[in-house]
């Protein structure tokens, strides 16, 4: 590494922390943007949350903001329109703004250069347009909801025709929510394609010396592979977007079918268009997407098992082939998000089958994960909870998945709670996990502290508990048919709301005393049995309350995270030295946090990644930055990662 | 006792279908194999964690287990997820989805299903048993809501149900599933059953009800502000009651 003449004059502020080209920085505004994003997602959430347990009362608190006075109703009721609007945001928030600019841009932008031990990505100018091309598509997404249409409203996938039909009668279209979601989403996409590109080029080539492929940390391969997703799959969308902005703004028919009929007026347009053809261009997206929000968790938690379980990953090469048929798989599934539009026998069989396939190397990586443990020396630190964690729960949201790739069962369960719990398992109580578990890791990396043990207990085990206590109800829920997006939580629909499913026994007994509901309370609510006694069981609106309260709770609790995040930095217990977690990857090879360039000294990877416990060493750890006593150090730099392989 | 208990601790629906009970079936089955791989990983990684950890097993092996246990897990897996294609995914859907083996006949009740902003509209064919030509530039606010196309002598005794969809017990039921405006869902919980409605096309869906009663009809797509309140409803009639019913409806269009 030639030390560059710039390295020596101390930058400006606004240099070194605002207009960054630093991946460490840009790692890091990544990270702080996107955890902000995650707890707006978070309040979206919440505040429907109580619409769907309490659709007949009022939102405590949030009439006194004038801009929710402007949306609930006179009582201060969560409206449809509203609730619609933070529905449609929740998820956009939570993809795109949230959990993506985390995993990939916050963690996979920090982490991977030092781990494969370059000064920095391949095009740092490319890298500090794409935090800022997602920086601007969030302020337009977050604008959009002070417009006087609000926010987009149409789901997070913003199906046409809904989307083309909706605020129409707003004097200037541009000016409003679903135009700006197009707009924002442009940009957010614009990042993606650049972070992709420099992601694939840094990998494929600033590998420093000995980092073969076969020695790249897993977490490497994962992001090479996301950033291959994110190449190849956000480019349907983008033009997706740009089509429906189209229709929208310049009369264009794509996605607008002939002679749609609004409000009962004939709808103006030139029509012809396929609804479905939107469909498919958003689910080529949206299910590779899926992959790029778990990956990067997978691959966090393949870094933290090793390190505390003090054990090799088992199964490496296989994981890693793993993870690209995975990728490859990704692209050929997205259809069976579509089962329900009148797919024939022929290609449902088709999407079935590579659906059912993609469960194959999931398997296999889970596998190997739980196997590399066996035999281990497990060490129960926070990072190590939340990757632990992350395990079965990422493992029951996959196999919930299982009901729903088949298109049978599928006409059950579609667009039910049943789907909702699914992929909240794989993203929030699986992927979220999987980033704390990185925060926590790699923290000490940056600031040279430890979180602190006990407020990470705090936060940990009461998400444990409350993560299941929002999405265990909504499998049970599913099942009995109730469906998504309804603002009441499913209040109009009394037949299947009301269904008693499970008789007057302990459970219903304990479930209603904890809803403090005494057989007075039962009484005024009119729930008497024929025989006038009052009646216990279940009703599946009920669960309602139970999952809006475990929300709000694990709201609550993450303020020990939010509180240690900062009182950490300057409180918190320093590490002894670089390598506080006695770790064998390149990052902890650095300087605590790592200068501009990173390295002080040419790093080389002399051995494979995880090599922990080897048999005759002195310590349970060698790193692959540590030479063997008689390796002899080759002075030939300009060697690629593959010729030093030979020369070995 | 029957496997499909793991879906009724779950708390599925009532049934009230003929292909409801074998899509419960294979439903049954799939959870049967979640729990199975479920509670089979759970314990292991119980195990795992409380043999190995730290105090009990303070230096950890650096080789790793060589059995071929992952292989045996994979190729169950695989096996079990074959079966479930091979034995029930493909022919089943095959009976529900291609058009060309739907149930054909006079005993076959034929129907259409128009969705809007928020509302069904239930378009049933007269005493003729046939559905006249519809084409949405025909509609006309209250009195044509559907655009029945009067030129066309099937359309005369046409008549339709506002957000109540009466069917007869025992009989095949194929509803056409459109929309007016934009993408609805018709969902119908105990028939095991839901079709998109999408503006510009016509799909078919069917199912042979097989208890007299009334439920709820779902939307299941977002459809606009009042989605949640888009409520209709299914009611199974004996043939005789049914075929009052069917009797004393008035047509839709004037008559002329």
């Amino acid at each position: 590494m030639s030390a560059d003449a710039h390295e020596h004059h101390d930058p400006p502020f606004w240099k070194k922390y605002i207009f960054s080209t630093d991946h460490k920085v840009i790692g890091l505004q990544y990270g702080f943007v996107a955890l902000t994003f995650l707890a707006i997602g978070f309040f979206l959430m919440m505040v429907m949350r109580w619409s769907i347990a309490f659709p007949d009362r009022a939102v405590p608190m949030l009439s006194d903001f004038p801009w929710f006075q402007a949306w609930l109703d006179d009582e201060g009721k969560v409206t449809g329109e509203l609730y619609n609007m933070f529905g449609a945001m929740h998820g956009t928030i939570m993809v795109f703004l949230g959990v993506v600019p985390l995993a990939f841009g916050a963690f996979g932008n920090y982490v991977t250069p030092l781990q494969i031990g370059a000064p920095d990505m391949a095009f740092p100018r490319l890298n500090m347009a794409s935090f800022w091309s997602f920086l601007i598509g969030g302020i337009v997404m977050l604008a959009s909801f002070f417009l006087p249409s609000g926010a987009a409203k149409v789901g997070w996938t913003n199906y046409s025709p809904l989307a083309t039909t909706t605020d129409l009668h707003f004097g200037d279209l541009f000016w409003t929510g679903q135009t700006l979601w197009l707009v924002g989403m442009v940009f957010l996409i614009s990042s993606s394609l650049l972070g992709a590109v420099n992601f694939i080029t840094t990998i494929i080539n600033l590998r420093c010396r000995g980092m073969t492929w076969m020695r790249m940390p897993f977490f490497v391969w994962a992001m090479l592979v996301t950033g291959f997703l994110l190449l190849l799959a956000f480019p349907p969308l983008e033009v997706a977007a740009i089509m429906q902005l189209m229709d929208r703004m310049a009369g264009t028919s794509f996605f607008v079918p002939t002679g749609l009929n609004v409000n009962g007026a004939e709808f103006i347009a030139a029509g012809g268009g396929s609804p479905l053809l939107y469909q498919h261009l958003f689910w080529f997206l949206g299910h590779p997407e899926v992959y790029v929000l778990v990956l990067p968790a997978i691959a966090i938690v393949g870094e933290i098992i090793p390190c505390n379980t003090r054990k090799p990953l088992w199964g490496y090469k296989t994981m890693v082939y793993a993870v690209m048929v995975l990728g490859f798989l990704s692209f050929i599934v997205w259809a069976h998000h579509m089962y329900m539009t009148g797919m024939g026998p022929a290609i449902s069989t088709f999407f079935q089958t590579t659906t059912v396939l993609i469960s194959v190397p999931s398997v296999i990586l889970i596998t190997s994960i739980l196997i590399s443990m066996w035999g281990g020396s497990i060490r129960f630190t926070i990072p190590m909870l939340f990757a632990t964690a992350f395990i079965p729960m990422f493992g029951f949201g996959g196999l919930t998945g299982l009901p729903l790739a088949f298109s049978l069962p599928d006409l059950h369960l579609h667009d039910t709670y049943y789907v909702i719990g699914h992929f909240h398992y794989v993203v929030a109580p699986g992927t979220i996990f999987g980033l704390f578990a990185g925060i926590y890791h790699w923290y000490p990396k940056h600031t040279g502290r430890q979180m602190n043990t006990m407020l990470g207990h705090l936060h940990f085990w009461p998400s444990l508990l409350f993560m299941n206590g929002i999405f265990l109800p909504m499998m049970l829920q599913g099942m009995a048919g109730f469906h998504r997006r309804a603002f009441d939580g499913g209040k109009a629909y009394e037949e299947i709301s009301a269904q008693i499913f499970m008789g007057d026994g302990v459970i219903a007994r304990a479930f209603q005393s904890l809803l403090g509901r005494t057989d007075e309370v039962l009484a005024t609510m009119g729930r008497v049995t024929a025989e006038g006694a009052a009646d216990h069981s279940i009703y599946l609106i009920d669960l309602n309350i139970v999952t809006s309260t475990s929300a709000w709770l694990l709201a609550v609790f993450q303020a020990p995270f939010i509180i240690n995040i900062f009182w950490s930095a300057f409180s918190g217990k320093k590490i002894k030295n670089d390598n506080p977690w006695d770790a064998t990857t390149l990052e902890w090879s650095t300087p605590t946090p790592p200068p501009h360039g990173n390295f002080i000294e040419e790093p080389v990877a002399y051995r494979d990644p995880y090599e922990y416990s080897v048999p005759g060493a002195d310590t349970d750890f060698t790193p692959q930055f540590e030479p063997d006593a008689g390796d002899e150090v080759e002075e030939t730099p300009n060697l690629t990662p593959e010729e030093t392989v030979e020369g070995e | 006792m029957d496997i499909e208990w793991i879906n009724e601790i779950l708390y599925m629906h009532e049934l009230a279908s003929e292909h409801a009970e074998i899509g419960n079936h294979v439903l049954a089955i799939i959870h049967w194999f979640v729990a199975a791989l479920t509670i089979f990983w759970t314990g292991f990684l119980v195990v795992i964690l409380w043999k190995f950890r730290r105090k009990k097993h303070p230096s950890a092996r650096y080789h790793g287990i060589t059995s071929h246990f992952s292989t045996h897990l994979e190729v169950g897996v695989v096996i079990v997820e074959v079966v479930l294609l091979l034995g029930f995914a493909y022919p089943l859907w095959a009976k529900r989805a291609d058009i060309e083996n739907m149930p054909k006949g006079e005993n076959v009740v034929k129907l259409r299903a128009v969705g809007e902003q928020f509302r069904w509209t239930f378009h049933y064919a007269g005493a003729d048993k046939m559905l006249g030509i519809t084409n949405n530039r025909l509609i006309t606010g209250g009195s044509n809501g559907i655009g029945l196309d009067k030129n066309d002598p099937n359309s005369l005794d046409d008549f339709v149900s506002v957000n109540e969809l009466v069917v007869p017990i025992g009989r095949p039921v194929i509803i056409q599933v459109t929309s007016k405006d934009v993408i609805h869902g018709l969902a119908i919980v105990p028939f095991f059953s839901q079709q998109d409605a999408i503006p510009g096309t016509e799909i078919p869906m069917w199912f042979v009800p097989s208890k007299v009663g009334e439920w709820d009809i779902v939307c299941a797509q977002l459809c606009g502000a009042s989605h949640a309140q888009m409520v209709a409803s299914v009611v199974v009639m004996e043939q005789k009651e049914y075929d009052e019913w069917h009797a004393a409806q008035n047509p839709m269009l004037p008559k002329e």
